[in-house]
């Protein structure tokens, strides 16, 4: 007998990380020019700068199922790309080489090393390519070094070599790098440090003597053998390596990074050859001048020539160009400048093609066109004659120089990133259709509130007033040939207005259009015609024409066609060469060109018992001179398909399928669109619904068959229709209260439906204009004409500028405001800023010497922090709370700054019972001088704010001592729940101060850092323990707060949310998500005695409470959980379970209602695992088990692969099921899964 | 006899090739370091969990991982004194 879990969650990624690991530029491609490829989370990424759309594009991203910890790239001699190797947590060295034709990335070394995860002696945390491609080391953080030789074995094939080993045991390693020795023996440089001695030294003494060693190994290639070549001791806080170039003429040598200094080395140096250079400091008013600086990340940039330049970055984000004075390979010099400010990186990329993209710590990534090299600048320039080699020799004085704006570099483009998300919180404040994602991210001075919003970006090109409101809108050629549209005909109230397209758009007259009419549909006919439709005929006007740059046309013959007496058309279908117009009697008229392009009616004709809404016929396909079908949308719920190709018998308007719809249609459209079947295109017949339901169905083209229907309420008001063109492909635009894209998934090629960032609008069309290609739309009397930025990202994204580094937020809806609390660690408080330059500008006024000091800015003004982040002050705290209103004002409307090196470490909306009603108070909870390891302050508190009733401003009221900082705080019952320590109280609000109610003391083992509650119940979260059940009794006097249930396993819990009265859903440090639940009997117990003495007298069992929770279900997510919530995340959609993580990542677990459905997901994930291995070489279900088996969750981004696999693959696997599932419904079943909870 | 000495050359095998496979004389000062440096190159191993450290701490995370290695040194003290 088989049983089943009672709950099981299908695991979705909404929007994958945007943390970046690492960055490298190559030529991946083969095409000589350089693209970018990103490392983030567990996804690979290509990237493309081109200077035509001047930004990026991505050209391929995969997510290889593993934990990528580094990643490099090679090339042998003769190879004519850039071949990639990536060292993740599977324990195998993988490379891949990119395929731009089947646009994937082909696996072609796979060796394995060693045990999966990242541990402390299994390669990986390193990874080191000699510059010629002939080698890699891959090195771990203690001990291990194994290097893999790569040699060419015929025209293309690359093979590796077996690995040889070159471990020192009780070695930590920093650094790794491949020497660039041009065709000598491969060399690599390792940073490394011999704690050996100091491992049986009880005096402490050795640790103190300790050297880090700069090593370099060389690989024989003749003896196939690793040798410790040279080693030399080096700076004891060097962390970090750069290579210098090498080969003839070329020094070659490594520069090695440390605390205030970069020295260069060189194999067999002496001490006196050893060029050194100190990091130059900041000045300015609130920079402390002692504070030294490290270098996190740099670059090296060789021109042609030979000639080289490195761009290396300091922790404060400043980035500085050195060079080399190597005259015949010997250095004499090194040189450092100041270059300019770019946000702090993880990597920094040069490409040939002059940009730089920094790949940014936190917030976006930012791309830049190098403008100068940075020879211009009058910055200083300090070299290392200046400093002496000895890095403990302080006897210098040290180099400063003043930050300025950008000068050498331009900044292009910001790619939006959420990482990193330090909370979240779906609602819908704004009252839209759907609920927003509000997450505060970021950290520093680039911290940032957004809200992030389902619907395509679009690119607005021209907004223009009408004369009065617009019904429709149509643009058309004039004749077939036209590469560009010439006409738009505007439908103005019982009136229809012809513009013409030129160098701008005017008024055109004498188009023979009838102007004192609605108009229904615009067509270019036959060769060199024109068709207007409106209620009361159809005119046909021949060949418009206009002289150069005039307005006023000329054209032939207008013909008038008129339907029968007391008849009007209410709609009708039309392409090039075929006309069907539906009279208010239910009769429906065809119509096609004759030879000389003029209208011929059909003798056949359709007449309906019910009135119809609509007409609809595809274009004239390719070779034909008609296109097949006609749809006709009639009232009684149905859509009817006519032929209009003569069939067998030679009859046409003959009825071919019919479809019942849950209500009356509204509008009809049919297209080709690109999609996965064999051919690459199919023909769609596109449904609106007067209830909103937008039904799309697949039309045979032959047969006229209906099938393979999805469906989807898109909105409250009918739907209507327009045919586009979206980045070159065949989309369609549905408008209802919002308008929907339909279009195809330039890379998965699956069909999609997104909402557009846009206002809503009643009727628009496509426009092929000679400057740009867009949509042209209507919205009451605005004509607009927008275009699509990337149909890759389906989500728009608003950012408003925080102060400092957001902690948590909290949200009042009902006047849309947020509160943010902010804080920073080792920062100078806002008050000592102003302070210290008030001072200096001070000085100055005393001083006053030479007029102008500066160039323009006041000296000692604050640097705007966005970019140059806050002055540095160990031991202090920066910290604020901002209201912010992302909907009415998109701003931040207030800020109060906390004081005393306060910082707030919680934040909650609370409403007290005992204060009256409609009051609402804010509740910050705040630590002084807060240390963390060992964990340290002087005092705690929580601080109330009243809120003002619109939301916008706080006014203090009190403040009341804590023991602890309280972490979490909780509006509970019109009181507040406090946690502090251990401890869990439950406060009252008083005049002067908080009033406690009741107390449960140890409620946690460790510290209480979140609360969740439903009706009485209590879930508390330890910081290492993770949940709590409590339950509270206010029937007692004092109240009762009573421990009952916790877990058994220890979680690091940042995050939890209930799903229900006895399931939590909760996520850890550890990048795991978890649901437990009470047992059923436990949560009964919990709730029936008023007073909870039958709880009290449970004994506790094992140290803990009395009853254990049990897991529900477990998943390894590979980023940290900072926020989850169950939500609704479309508008009629079902709830999900929706959390955000902290590397940028937005994903969804949806529960599964149907037994079969999960029965058929289960089979698709093990068949996957196998048939369509994780790039990593991880094993699938142990990556998703990383800590703990995966329970209960089925990884729905390894069941999207399926949508993208060949299509063999495909078929194989869909035989493999069990239950009758074709691959078509499999991908109905997967696409419905996304479609209908996510987006 | 030969069994045991087997089984011992095959635990020493063991020992000089992974970290921290102890023995009955592993002190609890060996033992306590062995699961720090464990720890902190897990916390610097793993891409989150260091990024996570690095906001907490207001540093860049090269530095975090500066810190991290060095600590690796002697993550518990100074050994005790062998009498």
């Amino acid at each position: 007998m088989t049983s089943f879990s009672t709950l099981s969650l299908y695991s979705l990624t909404v929007k994958p990380p945007s943390a970046t690991q690492d960055a490298i530029s190559g030529d991946f491609i083969g095409s000589g020019k350089q693209q970018i490829l990103t490392a983030n989370g567990s996804r690979l990424t290509l990237l493309e700068v081109s200077r035509r759309q001047s930004g990026f594009q991505e050209l391929y991203s995969q997510d290889v199922f593993g934990i990528i910890r580094r990643i490099g790239k090679f090339r042998l001699a003769g190879g004519t790309k850039d071949h990639i190797v990536v060292t993740t947590d599977s324990g195998r060295l993988v490379t891949y080489e990119y395929m731009p034709d089947e646009r994937q990335f082909k696996t072609v070394h796979f060796e394995t090393f060693g045990k999966s995860g990242v541990r402390r002696v299994v390669p990986g945390e390193y990874l080191a390519v000699d510059p010629k491609g002939r080698a890699i080391m891959i090195a771990s953080t203690e001990k291990n070094k194994l290097v893999y030789i790569l040699t060419r074995s015929g025209q293309t094939d690359i093979t590796i070599s077996s690995p040889l080993e070159a471990h020192k045991p009780q070695t930590l390693i920093f650094d790794l790098i491949g020497l660039d020795v041009g065709y000598d023996n491969p060399m690599f440089a390792a940073l490394e440090l011999d704690f050996s001695s100091a491992e049986s030294d009880s005096t402490g003494e050795a640790v103190e003597e300790l050297q880090k060693e700069l090593v370099y190994y060389e690989l024989d290639l003749g003896l196939n053998h690793i040798v410790r070549k040279w080693s030399e001791p080096v700076d004891r806080t060097a962390h970090k390596l750069l290579r210098v170039p090498g080969g003839p003429n070329a020094p070659s040598g490594v520069l090695v990074c440390g605390d205030d200094n970069i020295t260069y080395h060189h194999i067999n140096n002496t001490k006196s050859q050893l060029r050194r250079l100190a990091i130059p400091r900041r000045e300015g008013s609130t920079e402390d001048p002692n504070r030294k600086r490290h270098i996190v990340t740099g670059t090296l940039y060789s021109l042609k020539g030979g000639d080289f330049f490195y761009l290396l970055q300091t922790e404060d984000g400043d980035v500085f160009k050195l060079t080399v004075d190597a005259p015949k390979g010997v250095v004499l010099k090194t040189k450092i400048k100041y270059f300019d400010t770019l946000p702090l990186a993880t990597s920094i990329c040069i490409l040939r093609a002059g940009y730089v993209y920094a790949a940014c710590e936190t917030g976006d990534r930012v791309l830049y066109e190098l403008e100068s090299l940075g020879d211009e600048s009058d910055d200083p320039v300090f070299d290392s004659s200046q400093f002496p080699t000895n890095p403990l020799d302080r006897d210098f004085a040290p180099p400063f120089f003043r930050p300025r704006e950008l000068t050498n570099l331009k900044q292009i483009e910001a790619v939006a990133s959420l990482n990193p998300v330090m909370g979240m919180e779906v609602a819908n404040p704004a009252l839209e259709d759907a609920p927003q994602i509000y997450t505060i991210n970021g950290a520093g001075g680039r911290s940032t509130f957004r809200s992030t919003r389902n619907a395509l970006e679009v690119l607005d090109l021209i907004e223009s007033p009408l004369p009065q409101n617009a019904s429709g809108v149509w643009t058309t050629r004039l004749t077939a040939e036209d590469e560009t549209d010439t006409l738009i005909v505007l439908c103005l109230h019982s009136r229809t207005l012809v513009l013409k397209i030129g160098d701008d758009v005017e008024e055109a007259s004498n188009t023979g259009f009838m102007l004192d009419t609605n108009t229904l549909g615009v067509q270019q006919f036959g060769e060199d015609c024109v068709i207007q439709i409106h209620p009361k005929g159809i005119r046909h006007i021949q060949s418009i024409q206009f002289a150069e740059g005039e307005a006023v046309a000329t054209h032939q013959e207008i013909t008038d066609w008129t339907p029968p007496a007391h008849r009007t058309i209410v709609a009708c279908a039309t392409n090039n060469r075929q006309v069907a117009i539906a009279l208010s009697s239910g009769q429906i008229l065809y119509f096609e060109c004759d030879s000389d392009g003029s209208l011929a009616m059909a003798e056949e004709e359709v007449a309906l018992d019910s009135s119809i809404n609509c007409l609809a016929m595809p274009d004239v396909p390719e070779g034909s001179v008609r296109a097949f079908f006609m749809a006709v949308g009639c009232n009684d719920h149905t859509v009817r398909i006519y032929n209009l190709s003569p069939d067998m018998e030679g009859n046409i308007l003959r009825s071919i399928s019919v479809q019942g719809l849950s209500s009356p249609p509204s509008d009809l459209t049919i297209n080709s669109m690109t999609d996965k079947s064999p051919r690459g295109y199919s023909q769609y017949l596109h449904i609106g619904l007067m209830s909103g339901v937008y039904i799309r169905s697949v039309l045979e083209e032959m047969t006229g068959e209906i099938g393979d229907t999805r469906r989807r309420f898109l909105g409250p008001e009918p739907v209507t229709f327009t045919r586009i063109a979206a980045g070159g492909e065949p989309a369609v635009i549905a408008m209802t209260s919002r308008p929907w894209l339909a279009y195809t998934h330039p890379r998965t090629s699956v069909l999609q439906l997104t909402p557009l960032n846009y206002i809503p609008f009643k009727s628009a069309w496509n426009f092929d204009g000679s400057a740009f290609k867009g949509v042209i739309c209507v919205s009451s009397s605005e004509l607009r004409i927008f275009t699509f930025n990337n149909l890759l990202d389906n989500t728009t994204c608003e950012s408003i500028s925080l102060r400092y580094t957001p902690r948590k937020f909290v949200g009042y809806h009902d006047q849309g405001t947020f509160f943010v609390i902010q804080s920073e660690k080792d920062t100078m408080g806002a008050s000592s800023r102003q302070h210290l330059i008030d001072q200096a500008d001070g000085a100055m006024d005393l001083e006053h010497t030479n007029g102008d000091t500066s160039n323009g800015q006041p000296e000692g003004n604050e640097l705007p922090p966005t970019e140059f982040g806050y002055p540095k002050a160990t031991g202090q705290w920066a910290s604020c709370i901002q209201v912010v209103d992302p909907i009415t004002e998109k701003a931040v409307v207030y800020t109060v700054e906390l004081k005393d090196n306060k910082s707030a470490v919680s934040v909650a909306l609370a409403y007290f019972e005992s204060r009256g009603e409609n009051e609402y108070y804010l509740a910050v909870g705040t630590a002084k001088d807060l240390q963390f390891t060992p964990y340290k302050f002087t005092s705690a508190s929580i601080q109330i704010y009243k809120i003002s009733p619109n939301g916008r401003e706080l006014e203090f009221m009190h403040e009341t001592d804590m023991d602890d900082p309280p972490l979490a705080l909780l509006p509970f019952k019109g009181k507040l729940l406090i946690g502090t320590g251990t401890d869990l109280a439950l406060y009252d609000c008083g005049m002067k101060s908080m009033l406690r109610k009741a107390l449960a003391p140890k409620c946690v083992p460790n510290r209480i850092v979140g609360l969740k509650t439903q009706g009485s119940r209590i879930i508390v979260s330890d910081q290492t323990e993770s949940v709590t059940y409590a339950v509270h009794k206010d029937q007692v006097h004092p109240n009762r707060i009573i421990p009952f249930a916790d877990d058994t396993v220890p979680r690091h819990t940042t995050c939890t949310e209930m799903v229900d009265y006895e399931t939590t859903v909760g996520g850890d440090k550890f990048g795991n998500i978890w649901m437990v639940r009470c047992p059923t009997k436990v949560s009964e117990a919990s709730d029936e005695s008023p007073e909870g003495l039958n709880l009290i007298q449970d004994k506790g069992f094992l140290g803990g409470t009395p009853n254990r929770v049990d897991l529900v279900a477990h998943f390894f997510a590979n980023d940290i959980p900072t926020a989850i919530q169950r939500t609704v995340l479309l508008s009629g959609g079902e709830r999900v379970v929706f959390w955000a993580g902290l590397q940028g990542t937005l994903g969804a677990l949806i529960p599964f209602t149907s037994r079969r459905q999960h029965k058929m997901f289960q089979q698709l994930e093990l068949h996957l695992r196998n048939e369509d291995k994780p790039l990593s070489g991880r094993d699938h279900l142990s990556y998703r088990s990383y800590f703990t088996p995966v329970k209960g969750v089925i990884d729905g981004d390894l069941v999207e692969r399926f949508l993208v696999l060949g299509r063999d693959k495909r078929e194989s696997i869909a035989g493999q099921i069990q239950g009758a599932w074709s691959s078509e419904m499999i991908d109905e079943a997967i696409w419905n899964m996304r479609a209908l909870y996510a987006f | 006899m030969a069994d045991k000495l087997r089984a011992q050359q095959q635990l020493e095998a063991l020992q000089s090739r992974y970290i921290g496979i102890g023995s009955s004389d592993t002190s609890k000062h060996e033992w306590t370091s062995n699961i720090a440096r464990d720890s902190l190159s897990s916390y610097l191993g793993h891409p989150p969990l260091l990024q996570y450290m690095s906001i907490g701490l207001g540093q860049s995370r090269e530095m975090t991982r500066v810190q991290m290695l060095e600590r690796m040194i002697q993550p518990s003290g100074k050994p005790p004194k062998n009498d």
